[in-house]
């Protein structure tokens, strides 16, 4: 479900985190449903449990997920995502494009893409 | 909770632990690391009772650990080397250690059996080196300790088996909050399963750690510089390297901190990288005149 590698260079609790997004966002977890519980992941990737809280609190503070005591946690309906994730994948954004832009592609083309990617996800959220 | 204050130990006119203290909270996974002679095993041994203290206080839950029975059924050590009774098979291993353990559980034992697929009834000298470790821990982890104790853990086990062992002792970490300590030299391995990390060095601890304040605080930062510019003195770094334009740093700080140093400089380019636990480890011990010397042979 989650990948972790060691050759990454990113430590292991952001790996979670971005593993745990991108089930969010493709789908895989809907919202609402209950993600796993901190000991099942720990004992499922054989790694201390305390990554995986960390991983899960940061998460809940850039609002992908909620935590209800004593039940669990669970996907968040998308609305109260934080803003320092949009801005930080904005300059991913602008980093790609400007490589993009270097190689020779051309703005149309990208913006093109932008059209058919929002359309796909239904006009973007 | 494992403390242990101001540990004197001496082997005749060699001292193998000058002082040591260091602490562990419950619920902890605690990664003891340093290089070959550094004292691990001498801690482990003193932490497990095998040893007595020339100096210092070795306490779990703020008892004395040294002959002490109430303390040491709640814990399981598994010792570098395993040693258990001639002729012994696991299962008889299980019968004794079910009379002194109060807390052994023999369904753990029986379903652990599905994971640990050799012949317990086979004495334990007859199995592998890596099989007589699986049996170590199958037994280990039935006694349901508070405490566990691992002293390379998984040195002679495969792959499969090292995940297996550890994804059973997270479960028992999450479930049960039992307090781990290891002494490993697979730090990559460690990286996965500890908070803490203290590493130690000539019989003595040269840090403690969460790990994760000690990954947040040094970055590894890698640039180039606009054309014909240094790199200012006293920039900080506490490791440079260089090949070519490209320089490498080892830095102390938050990465805003390094960030912000760095954009100051206005780079052409450059890229700030976590260090592994085992870069950490050699650059610490780097500091200390511990280092890999060019030797040619």
């Amino acid at each position: 479900m989650i990948n972790l590698n060691y050759r990454d260079s990113r430590p292991i609790y952001e790996q979670i985190k971005d593993g745990l997004r991108k089930l969010v966002m493709t789908g895989a977890f809907s919202p609402d449903e209950r993600l796993p519980s901190v000991r099942e992941l720990a004992s499922a990737l054989a790694i201390n449990p305390n990554t995986i809280q960390r991983a899960y609190k940061e998460l809940e503070a850039e609002g992908y997920i909620y935590t209800t005591a004593g039940k669990g946690s669970f996907v968040s309906d998308m609305s109260g995502v934080d803003s320092a994730r949009r801005s930080q994948q904005l300059k991913k954004f602008e980093e790609a494009v400007i490589e993009l832009l270097f190689l020779g592609t051309h703005a149309e083309e990208l913006k093109s893409r932008i059209d058919s990617l929002s359309k796909d996800s239904g006009g973007g959220l | 909770m494992i403390e242990v204050k101001n540990l004197v130990k001496r082997f005749g006119d060699f001292t193998a632990l000058s002082g040591l203290s260091f602490s562990v909270e419950k619920g902890s996974v605690y990664g003891l690391v340093g290089p070959n002679g550094a004292g691990k095993s001498t801690v482990i041994r003193h932490l497990s009772g095998i040893y007595r203290q020339d100096a210092g206080e070795v306490k779990i839950d703020g008892k004395t650990v040294y002959e002490n029975p109430e303390v040491k059924q709640r814990m399981a050590c598994i010792p570098d080397e395993i040693f258990y009774f001639l002729q012994a098979s696991t299962r008889d291993m299980m019968q004794f250690y079910k009379g002194i353990y109060p807390r052994f559980d023999m369904g753990r034992y029986e379903k652990l059996g599905k994971i640990f697929e050799f012949n317990d009834k086979r004495p334990m000298r007859q199995l592998s080196k890596g099989m007589q470790k699986q049996a170590a821990f199958r037994l280990a982890v039935c006694m349901r300790p508070d405490i566990l104790i691992l002293d390379e853990p998984v040195d002679g086990l495969d792959p499969v088996m090292r995940r297996q062992v550890w994804s059973i002792i997270m479960n028992d970490v999450a479930d049960r909050g039992t307090t781990v300590l290891v002494s490993s030299h697979n730090l990559r391995e460690l990286e996965d399963v500890c908070d803490h990390v203290g590493i130690m060095h000539n019989g003595k601890l040269l840090l403690q750690r969460s790990l994760s304040e000690l990954q947040d605080n040094i970055a590894k930062l890698q640039l180039v510089l606009p054309e014909g510019e240094t790199l200012p003195q006293n920039f900080g770094a506490i490791h440079e390297s260089s090949s070519g334009r490209i320089l490498t740093l080892i830095m102390r700080g938050t990465t805003e901190y390094i960030s912000a140093k760095v954009a100051a400089l206005s780079p052409v380019f450059y890229d700030l990288v976590p260090l592994t636990l085992e870069e950490i480890f050699i650059y610490e011990l780097g500091g200390v005149d511990y280092e890999i010397r060019d030797i040619l042979l």
